[in-house]
């Protein structure tokens, strides 16, 4: 199928066109770019929303009953989830479908499962181009899994609207990783596995970080406990990524908002085909290798050996 | 500029009731150290969990682990599933115990790898990496 049968096979509703669709965004094929850019008009139905947070703390487990929720209020739900791939063989076990059993037999939902893939950049790339492709694809809540990883993370965050991050109590070190930065990328803040002791103390936690955030901000992003494996707390998150949707609607600088996220996404894509090319350009004809030799025998200095490599990508960019 | 890469995606899944899947994590752990990206669904998977999964997912591979004895009953139902999906360009491989005298009818409907409990995971490694090669320059 080539991009223009795909895309019209997707606005048709045709399940399997998508799949083979995102498989070519995953790829970053050129039929991949074009179904891209044919189906961008047709996006800006869904709400997206992105979860995120440490190994563990239930974001799957979350993902599923959020979902859930979202079916049971008449919405259609795509999702995508995450894993990371092995940085030595490159290959991944992405076993997100386990903890979202409940959703797979139902034809509101399509759930893919990505590796990370581990290119810098090329996560946040292919995450913003099939949260695109699912919003194109009608469905009416698009949700983004992914494992917080720092600066990665930041990134990602800007493929959607909603960014919920989940902790867990006792994850003391989520408390000081959302201080170098995470925090300002979340809308929503959820405790989860409130059943486990020191919740109270991880919201006190939260609430005293929130506080620091710059005076005036529009949004304050509320703080949800669940206990996602018993469904609690679903509704009273989908309350408040609904209130959020709406702030963003009504807000007076909704449109500033709207341009400085697909600002972000603009700098995240081309810094990811940036970072292509000068890798590229470096292992091609030894070049990396040869600079790699002379600053390890000090003949120049890493700075000096960068410039080097770029002033030749420029000068390929120009001849 | 587009950098094109291709990763073989194979769905490990386990149709039926029994509930044993260390042989399938074996698996699924070796295909990944090969490369591979493992979708793993877990136990007690439906022929329709299994088909829908495969259509999402846009996999390469479908490989069923069975220890229960029902595959000749779930094999048959997994291949309608698919196929009422238009999923058609999938390799079928399988595993798990399967009864020596069963082997040609599962080939018959499809399934061009049986491997029985003594096979070793770098034939199945093997088995892949050359059908799926050989599938894509077709296309
Ligand atoms: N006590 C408790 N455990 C939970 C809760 N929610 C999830 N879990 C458990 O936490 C573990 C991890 O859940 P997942 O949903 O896989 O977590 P995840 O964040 O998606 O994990 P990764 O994708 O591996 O980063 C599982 O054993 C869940 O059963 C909860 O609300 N309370
Ligand atoms: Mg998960």
């Amino acid at each position: 199928m080539d991009a223009t049968d795909l895309t019209s096979r997707i606005l048709g509703g045709d399940r399997r066109a998508l799949a083979l669709a995102i498989t070519h965004v995953e790829n970053n094929t050129e039929t991949g770019r074009a179904v891209q850019a044919g189906l961008y008009p047709r996006t800006g139905q869904a709400q997206t929303i992105g979860v995120t947070g440490s190994a563990g703390v239930g974001k799957s487990t979350l993902a599923s009953v959020l979902a859930a929720e979202q079916r049971a209020r008449g919405r259609t739900v795509g999702i995508v989830a995450v894993d990371p791939s092995s940085p030595f063989s490159q290959g991944a076990i992405l076993g997100d479908r386990i903890r979202m059993q409940a959703l797979t037999a139902d034809g509101g939902v399509f759930l893919r499962s990505m590796a990370s893939r581990g290119s810098l950049g090329g996560l946040s790339e292919t995450t913003t181009g099939v949260v695109d492709l699912l919003d194109a694809a009608g469905y009416d809540i698009v949700l983004l899994e992914t494992v917080g990883a720092g600066q990665d993370e930041v990134e990602v965050a800007t493929a959607t609207q909603t960014t919920v991050l989940v902790t867990a109590p006792a994850a003391g070190d989520d408390v000081q990783v959302m201080k170098a930065g995470l925090m300002e990328i979340a809308q929503v803040m959820v405790i989860n596995k409130s059943d486990l002791a020191g919740a109270d103390t991880t919201a006190q936690q939260l609430r005293a970080l929130l506080s620091l955030a710059p005076a005036g901000r529009a949004w304050i992003p509320p703080i949800v406990k669940t206990v996602a494996r018993a469904g609690d707390g679903a509704a009273n998150l989908v309350d408040a990524i609904d209130q959020h949707q709406q702030h963003m609607r009504e807000s007076d600088h909704a449109g500033d908002e709207r341009r400085a996220l697909v600002r972000s996404q603009i700098i995240a894509l081309a810094r990811a085909s940036l970072y292509r090319e000068a890798l590229t350009m470096a292992e091609r004809e030894g070049i990396l290798d040869g600079l790699a030799e002379q600053v390890a025998e000090r003949r120049t200095d890493p700075r000096t050996a960068a410039d080097t490599l770029l002033a030749a990508m420029r000068g390929e960019g120009a001849g | 500029m587009t950098t094109e890469t291709k990763k073989i995606r194979v769905l490990v899944a386990k149709p039926g009731l029994d509930g044993h899947d260390r042989g399938a994590k074996v698996i699924a752990r070796a295909l990944r150290d090969a490369g591979m990206e493992v979708i793993y669904t877990g136990i007690r998977q439906t022929p329709r969990m299994i088909a829908e999964a495969a259509l999402q997912e846009d996999v390469d591979v479908v490989g069923l682990s069975i220890l229960s004895g029902a595959h000749m009953e779930l094999f048959p139902r997994v291949i309608t599933e698919l196929e009422s999906r238009g999923v058609d360009d999938v390799l079928l491989m399988c595993g798990g115990i399967i009864p020596e005298e069963d082997i040609p009818a599962i080939r018959e409907m499809g399934f061009t790898g049986v491997f029985g409990p003594g096979a070793s995971t770098v034939d199945m490694i093997e088995f892949i990496n050359l059908s799926v090669s050989a599938s894509r320059h077709e296309n």
